[in-house]
């Protein structure tokens, strides 16, 4: 069926059955296929979001898994470019996977940033549905100078799916050396990594594969190492990070509920998988108490940072006292670090 | 599943009489309430169309007004008046002055997509909600509103050099919206960080940043993305009846931006 770009088409509601038998291959079992991956770091953890960059590369490194970082990568566009023209950000992405699989020829890309790795999926629906987005990311391309990405030269992941996969919890479990036993972790996913739905079609299908409503690959990788994931509705709940300032009032808003919401289930720390999220929690914590008066105590940790400490690397040496939550104190009381 | 409506009866609208004679009979203590009337004769016929027009408005006509959007909200749950259902309805219905009575928050839309995920006709209710923001300001109805212009000195950037600057972005965003930097708050995350990594203030803050990062070799891409852009707007503008940019735009507010 032809689609226009961003159109989700008709899967639907309950009705998950048209993604899964059209667009889905069974979920991996080659663990070899992610051993060695593209790695794509994206803007934010070059910059503010250093620790993110830093603890992933440490973490892949203890467990024996290789990045190559993409050569000559560009921003994905995030939030924002697509509200100027959204074909442009399908050509952002869309160039960032040509280089993975044309220049690299690598079959597999991972980005550790909910906002690139929602892009290059988003890139990758777009250019399979849509003779419009295919031909203007092929004239750009063209007019750039490279060759024009093809939906399904490349296999994107998270950088959740990179160690779930790649490496897994049963692996994992043999090699925690400082287990996290004791520390209370509330998972936070963010939006980007399940919603909107149809660029995702390899979540909900069956067991090895991730959820849509409630994501637990973050779970499963810490409670191998250790940590005691409590109950934490809101996993899937936005920050307001598309406007963390420029509706700063409502991000705070939101960022708070979050907050809150992970202290009244007992958590000591909130694990992110995202520089944005885990960003404007830190920069909102701080805004709450200063604007508003609002004093939250909870700490926030890159889970790349959590099982890096698992895996006996120093806390600093994952960066974690580059956070602006200072994350240090939470687990030296639990003899984490 | 709480039903978030939204009453077409305004407030100020209701009449209410302490004492009242219709055609000669006292009615006081029977009816005391009315609704004022109310004809609304400006409808504009094209309005569904100019915001399909606009990326993201492309499947606007698909509503069929459930109102699964408004229900899942992230913003509607922190307020009540962002709602995106009874908007489209106002778009499908041409009710452009209705519509303006909500211009200045249409706008904080955060793009969760949740509503995307919920509704059953794949309206994509969030690009409904950039492609009204937008067409509001298109059309002059409200100034560039802060998001607007976080995401034009956001896209500059990536156009320009492949890729964006995060201390350079705050910096800019802030001039170009006339706040001043120094936010306490800011200034706070600030110190917290610096206690521990001296760098880090600059980085954050962007003072530090001597190096602009940009991708090698984009030239080329970012010529063609620039006449990308130029062309989509020029038949957006048309859609919306409007001059071309060139003709149209008032100054640029370049002066008023730091580099
Ligand atoms: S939760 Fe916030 S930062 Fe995270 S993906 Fe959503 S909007 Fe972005
Ligand atoms: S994307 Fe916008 S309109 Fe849709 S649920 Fe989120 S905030 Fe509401
Ligand atoms: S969920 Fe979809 S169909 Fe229902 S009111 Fe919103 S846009 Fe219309």
């Amino acid at each position: 069926m032809k689609r226009q770009a961003g159109d989700p088409g008709r899967r639907s509601g309950t009705d998950m059955t048209e993604g899964k038998t059209m667009t889905h291959s069974p979920p991996p079992d080659d663990k070899a296929k992610y051993q060695r991956v593209a790695y794509y770091p994206g803007c934010a953890l070059e910059g503010t979001a250093h620790a993110y960059d830093a603890s992933t590369r440490a973490v892949g490194k203890a467990l024996g898994l290789e990045l190559d970082e993409v050569p000559d990568w560009n921003c994905c566009g995030a939030m924002e470019v697509k509200n100027i023209d959204p074909k442009v950000q399908t050509y952002l992405s869309s160039r960032v996977l040509s280089i993975a699989a044309n220049e690299m020829h690598a079959p597999v890309v991972m980005a550790p940033c909910n906002g690139c790795y929602h892009n290059l999926k988003k890139a990758e629906y777009d250019l399979g549905h849509d003779d419009a987005s295919r031909e203007t990311v092929g004239k750009i391309s063209q007019q750039a100078g490279h060759a024009a990405y093809q939906a399904g030269q490349v296999e994107t992941i998270h950088a959740l799916d990179w160690l779930k996969h790649g490496v897994g919890e049963a692996e994992l479990r043999t090699r925690v050396s400082k287990s996290l036993n004791g520390l209370k972790v509330a998972n936070y996913y963010g939006c980007m990594y399940t919603r909107p739905r149809h660029i995702f079609p390899e979540k909900d299908c069956g067991p090895g594969s991730d959820s849509l409503y409630q994501p637990h690959f973050m779970d499963d990788l810490l409670a191998a190492a250790g940590a005691e994931n409590v109950d934490f509705p809101l996993k899937t709940a936005c920050c307001g990070g598309a406007h963390t300032l420029s509706d700063s009032d409502t991000s705070t808003k939101l960022v708070l509920n979050i907050l809150r919401a992970a202290e009244a289930a007992g958590a000591d720390v909130i694990a992110t998988e995202c520089p944005t999220c885990h960003a404007g929690l830190e920069m909102h914590q701080v805004r709450a108490e200063k604007v508003f008066g609002e004093k939250t105590t909870v700490k926030m940790l890159y889970f790349t940072q959590l099982l890096g400490v698992a895996l006996g690397l120093s806390p600093r040496s994952v960066g974690v006292h580059e956070n602006v939550s200072d994350g240090r104190a939470a687990l030296a009381e639990k003899g984490i670090a | 599943m709480p039903i978030h409506e939204k009453a077409l009866i305004r407030p100020e609208n209701l009449l209410t009489h302490d004492k009242l004679v219709v055609d000669g009979v006292d009615v006081s203590g029977h009816w005391s309430t009315f609704i004022a009337p109310r004809v609304v004769t400006d409808y504009n016929e094209r309005l569904q169309d100019e915001i399909a027009a606009l990326p993201g408005g492309e499947f606007v006509h698909r509503c069929w007004q459930c109102g699964s959007c408004t229900n899942v909200c992230t913003v509607n749950a922190v307020n009540p008046d962002f709602n995106p259902r009874f908007w489209i309805y106002l778009i499908r219905m041409g009710m452009e002055s209705e519509l303006l009575r909500d211009k200045d928050i249409i706008w904080q839309c955060v793009s969760c997509n949740k509503c995307t995920d919920a509704c059953p006709r794949q309206v994509v209710p969030e690009g409904v909600m950039k492609a009204t923001a937008r067409w509001l300001e298109l059309k002059g109805h409200t100034p560039k509103s802060s998001s607007t212009h976080f995401d034009e000195e956001f896209s500059e950037q990536v156009i320009a050099t492949g890729k964006i600057e995060e201390g350079r972005i705050i910096r800019n965003f802030f001039a170009r919206t006339g706040q001043p930097l120094r936010q306490e708050w800011l200034v706070e995350m600030a110190k917290r960080i610096a206690r521990r990594l001296p760098v880090k203030l600059g980085m954050v803050m962007g003072f530090a940043a001597l190096v602009r990062p940009r991708t090698r070799g984009w030239a080329k891409a970012r010529r063609a993305i620039e006449g990308h852009v130029a062309r989509e707007e020029t038949r957006r503008r048309a859609a919306l009846g409007l001059a071309s940019a060139a003709a149209a735009a008032p100054p640029s507010n370049d002066s008023a931006r730091t580099g």
